[in-house]
C-alpha cells in the first residue's frame, strides 16, 4: 500500500520531468506514450488503493520531517482514507480519460509535448493535494494545481485572450488563497499544529468565534478555487484553454479541490454553525446565479462553464446544510458527467474545426453519432433524469437540505435543477438538432478519431451507472456508509428513506423532465420565434444574464481601474518624480559641481603653485589673527 | 650693530622675488634658479636669528648646512628634469607641462 501511495504521484512527476526535458527534441509527436502510460499505471494503483480502503484499510504515514523550526513542525505525510479514495476515483479516472482524449485532440499542435508535460505535472499536484496529511501540503499543492491551471489556460499563449484568461484565473485565485493562507496561519497560531489528525482532534477546544473565523477564511480559499460567487469570474474565461484542460481541471478535478477541502475540514466546520450557513448560502446563491447566466450563453463551452460553477454551488449547498455524503456523491457524479460533457463539446468543436458558437451549429446528430449519444447521456445525467448519476446525487442533496430543515435552500435547488435541465437540452438541441445554421462548417463536419470517442464512451458508462452503484438506497446508500467514518465528527446521521423522500424524489425527477420538455418546446418545436419572444419578454433580466450581470465590469470599475490608476499615479509621481528625481538630481548636482571645478585642473604647474601660495598666505594670516 | 629687522627685510624681499619668479617665469631653468633664491632667503633668516638669539648660537648655522645639501640635490634634479624636458619637447616653457590637466 505504501509503495502504491508513493508511486501514484511520483509516476506522473517523473513523466513530467522526462517529457518536459526531452519532449521537444526526442519524443515530439510520440510524447503521449510516456505520459499516458504513467497516468494509466497511476490509475491502476488508485483502483487498488480504493479496493484496499473499501476493505477497511487506512494509511497514516509520516514520510519525513519537512520543516522543523521551533514549535513549527510540518511533515511530508500521506493520509489515505475514504475521502481520499473518493477523490482518487474521480481524479485518476477522468485524468486517464482526458490523457487518452488529448492524443486525438491535440494532434499536430506545436506544443504537443508541452501539453502532456503540463498535464502530468497537474496529475502529480492533484494527487499530492488529495493524498497529503496536513494543511500545509494541501496549501502547497493547492497552489501547484493553480499553477498548472494557469499554464494550461494560457497554453496557446500567443493568443492574447488566452494569456489574459490565465492571468485572470491566477489573480482571482490569489484573492481566495489569501484567505486560505490566513486561515491556515490562524489554525497554527491557535492549535500549534497543521496535521489533519492533530487539528481535528483539538477542534472541540477552540472557541466558536475563532472557529468561525478559521472556517470562513478556509472557505474563502474554496470560493476562489471552486469558483463560487463573487470569485467565480475566472472559470468561464478559463475556457480559453484547450478543451481537455477544461474537462480535467476546470470541471472534474481541480475546481473540486475547494469542495474537498471543506469536506476534509468537516470537524472544524461542524463546530461553527455560522460558517456552515455561509457555505450553504454562498453555494445556493452561486448555483442559481450561474445557472441563470448559463441559460442564455451562446458559446458551447461557456454554457458548460457556468453549469460547472452552478453545480459546484450545489455541492457547497450540500456541505453547508450538513449533507456531507451527498456533497461528495455529487462531486463524484459531477466529475464524471461534466468531464464527459466537456470532452463531448471538445469533440463537437473538433468536428466543426474550432467553431464554438452554438448559433452556428445544428443538425450534427447524424454526422457525429457517438458524440451525440454520449452527450445526451451526460446531459440526462446532469439534468437528473431518473436512474442516471445526477438524479441520485442531486436528489440526495435536495432531500438532505429539506430534511435538515433548510426548505428555502431546497426550493432554490429545485429551481436550479429545472434551469440545469433546460440549459443542457438547449445546448443539445441547438447543437445537434434542427437544420444546420452554417452550411460550410456543417459540410466539413466529421466524427472525431477513436482516441477521442473511446474516452467518451468510457466516461458515459459511469455517468449513467455510478448513481445506481453508489447511491442506493437514497441518503443511506453505499456512498454514505462508505464515507461515514470521515464525517463522523460532523455528526449528522443518515436517516431512513420514507414517504416524504419518495415525494421529493418524484418532484425533482419531474422538474428535470419538465426542463427538458420546455427546452424541446423552445429549441426543436419553435426555434425561430419562441426563444426570441421569451428573450424580449424577459427584457432587462435577459440582458443582465447575457452580460453575466456585469460582474466583470463591476470589478473593472471597483477594483481594477482604481488600482491601475493608483499604480500609474505612484509610478508617475512617486517613482518618476520623487525617487528618480532624487537620484537623478543628486547625480546632476555633483556633475554640475564637477563641471564648475574642472577649469582649476588646468595642468599648469605654476597655477597650482600659485594657489598653494595663496593657501599658505591665508593660513598664515589666520594664524596671526588668531594668536596675536 | 645692524638691527635684526634689516636682515629679515632682506630675507623677505629675496623670498618674494624668488616666489614671484617661481610663479611667473615660464623658463624652467629660471624657475629652478628662483627656487634656489627662496631657499637662500630662508638661509639668511636662519643665520640672522641664530646670531641674535641669546641661547641658540650656532644652531641656525647648522640648519643652513642642511638647506645647502637639500638645495644641491634639488638643483641636480631640477636641471635633470630640464634636460629631460628639452629632449622630449625641444623647449623649456613650463606651460607645456600640462599633460595632467583634468
Amino acid at each position: 500500500m505504501k509503495a502504491a501511495v508513493l508511486l501514484i504521484p511520483l509516476l506522473p512527476l517523473a513523466s513530467f520531468i522526462i517529457t518536459g526535458l526531452f519532449g521537444k527534441r526526442f519524443f515530439k509527436e510520440k510524447s503521449h506514450y510516456l505520459s499516458v502510460g504513467a497516468v494509466a499505471v497511476s490509475w491502476l494503483l488508485s483502483m487498488y488503493l480504493i479496493v484496499e480502503v473499501e476493505r477497511g484499510e487506512e494509511l497514516h504515514w509520516q514520510v519525513y520531517s519537512w520543516i522543523a523550526a521551533g514549535s513549527f513542525k510540518v511533515d511530508i505525510g500521506f493520509l489515505v482514507d475514504q475521502l481520499t479514495a473518493v477523490m482518487l476515483l474521480v481524479v485518476s479516472t477522468v485524468g486517464l480519460m482526458v490523457h487518452v482524449y488529448s492524443i486525438g485532440y491535440m494532434k499536430g499542435d506545436g506544443g504537443y509535448y508541452r501539453f502532456f508535460a503540463y498535464l502530468n505535472l497537474f496529475m502529480f499536484s492533484m494527487f499530492m493535494l488529495i493524498l497529503g496529511n496536513n494543511f500545509l501540503m494541501l496549501y502547497v499543492f493547492w497552489e501547484a494545481v493553480g499553477l498548472c491551471s494557469y499554464l494550461l489556460i494560457s497554453f496557446w499563449y500567443t493568443k492574447k485572450s488566452a494569456a489574459n484568461a490565465g492571468t485572470k484565473a491566477f489573480l482571482v485565485n490569489r484573492v481566495g488563497d489569501f484567505g486560505f493562507g490566513l486561515g491556515i496561519m490562524l489554525i497554527f497560531v491557535t492549535l500549534g499544529t497543521l496535521s489533519y489528525s492533530g487539528v481535528f482532534e483539538a477542534a472541540g477546544t477552540i472557541g466558536t468565534g475563532t472557529m468561525t473565523a478559521i472556517c470562513l477564511l478556509l472557505f474563502m480559499g474554496a470560493m476562489g478555487k471552486s469558483a463560487q460567487f463573487p470569485l467565480h469570474v475566472w472559470l468561464p474565461d478559463a475556457m480559453e484553454g484547450p478543451t481537455p484542460v477544461s474537462s480535467l481541471i476546470h470541471a472534474a478535478t481541480m475546481v473540486n479541490a475547494g469542495v474537498y477541502m471543506v469536506a476534509r475540514s468537516n470537524p472544524l466546520f461542524a463546530e461553527s454553525h455560522t460558517a456552515m450557513f455561509v457555505v450553504a448560502l454562498v453555494g445556493t446563491f452561486t448555483a442559481i446565479f450561474a445557472a441563470s447566466i448559463g441559460l442564455v450563453q451562446n458559446d458551447i463551452k461557456k454554457v458548460l462553464a457556468y453549469s460547472t460553477v452552478s453545480q459546484l454551488g450545489y455541492m457547497f449547498m450540500a456541505l453547508g446544510v450538513g449533507a456531507w455524503g451527498a456533497g461528495m456523491f455529487h462531486l463524484i457524479a459531477h466529475g464524471f458527467f461534466k468531464g464527459l460533457l466537456f470532452l463531448c463539446s471538445g469533440s463537437v468543436i473538433h468536428a466543426l474545426s474550432g467553431e464554438q458558437d452554438m448559433r452556428k451549429m445544428g443538425g450534427l446528430k447524424n454526422k457525429t453519432k457517438i458524440t451525440y449519444w454520449t452527450f445526451v447521456i451526460g446531459a440526462l445525467a446532469i439534468s437528473g433524469f431518473p436512474g442516471l448519476a445526477g438524479f441520485w446525487s442531486k436528489d440526495s442533496i435536495l432531500a438532505g437540505s429539506f430534511n435538515h430543515g433548510y426548505w428555502y435552500f431546497w426550493a432554490v435547488g429545485l429551481i436550479v435543477a429545472f434551469m440545469t435541465a433546460f440549459y443542457m437540452f438547449r445546448l443539445i438541441f441547438m447543437t445537434f438538432h434542427g437544420k444546420p445554421r452554417d452550411e460550410k462548417a456543417f459540410a466539413h463536419a466529421h466524427e472525431s478519431p477513436r482516441s477521442m470517442t473511446m474516452p467518451l464512451i468510457l466516461l458515459a458508462i459511469p455517468s449513467a451507472l455510478i448513481g445506481l452503484a453508489l447511491g442506493l438506497p437514497p441518503e443511506d446508500g453505499h456512498i454514505d456508509k462508505f464515507l461515514e467514518p470521515v464525517f463522523e465528527a460532523a455528526g449528522i446521521a443518515p436517516h431512513a428513506f420514507g414517504a416524504v423522500d419518495l415525494g421529493l424524489m418524484a418532484l425533482s425527477a419531474l422538474v428535470g423532465i419538465g426542463g427538458i420538455l420546455l427546452a424541446w418546446q423552445f429549441y426543436v418545436k419553435r426555434p425561430d420565434d419562441l426563444p426570441a419572444k421569451a428573450g424580449a419578454r424577459a427584457g432587462f433580466l435577459y440582458k443582465a444574464a447575457l452580460n453575466k450581470y456585469w460582474i466583470d465590469e463591476f470589478y473593472f470599475a471597483a477594483v481594477i481601474n482604481p488600482v491601475m490608476a493608483l499604480g500609474r499615479g505612484l509610478w508617475r509621481w512617486v517613482d518618476m518624480a520623487m525617487i528618480d528625481g532624487f537620484v537623478n538630481g543628486s547625480a546632476r548636482f555633483f556633475h554640475g559641481v564637477g563641471m564648475a571645478l574642472k577649469p582649476t585642473q588646468s595642468g599648469k604647474i605654476q597655477a597650482y603653485l600659485f594657489s598653494m601660495f595663496l593657501g599658505f598666505l591665508a593660513l598664515l594670516v589666520a594664524y596671526l589673527i588668531l594668536t596675536v | 650693530m645692524t638691527p635684526l629687522q634689516q636682515y629679515l627685510a632682506l630675507s623677505m624681499a629675496l623670498f618674494f622675488i624668488g616666489a614671484w619668479g617661481v610663479l611667473a617665469r615660464r623658463n624652467l631653468i629660471l624657475v629652478v634658479m628662483c627656487v634656489e633664491l627662496m631657499l637662500n632667503a630662508i638661509n639668511i633668516a636662519l643665520v640672522a636669528f641664530s646670531n641674535y638669539s641669546p641661547t641658540g648660537a650656532g644652531r641656525g648655522e647648522v640648519f643652513v648646512f642642511f638647506v645647502f645639501a637639500l638645495a644641491a640635490a634639488e638643483a641636480a634634479i631640477g636641471l635633470a628634469i630640464a634636460i629631460a624636458m628639452y629632449r622630449l619637447k625641444e623647449k623649456l616653457s613650463v606651460d607645456d607641462l600640462d599633460e595632467m590637466k583634468g
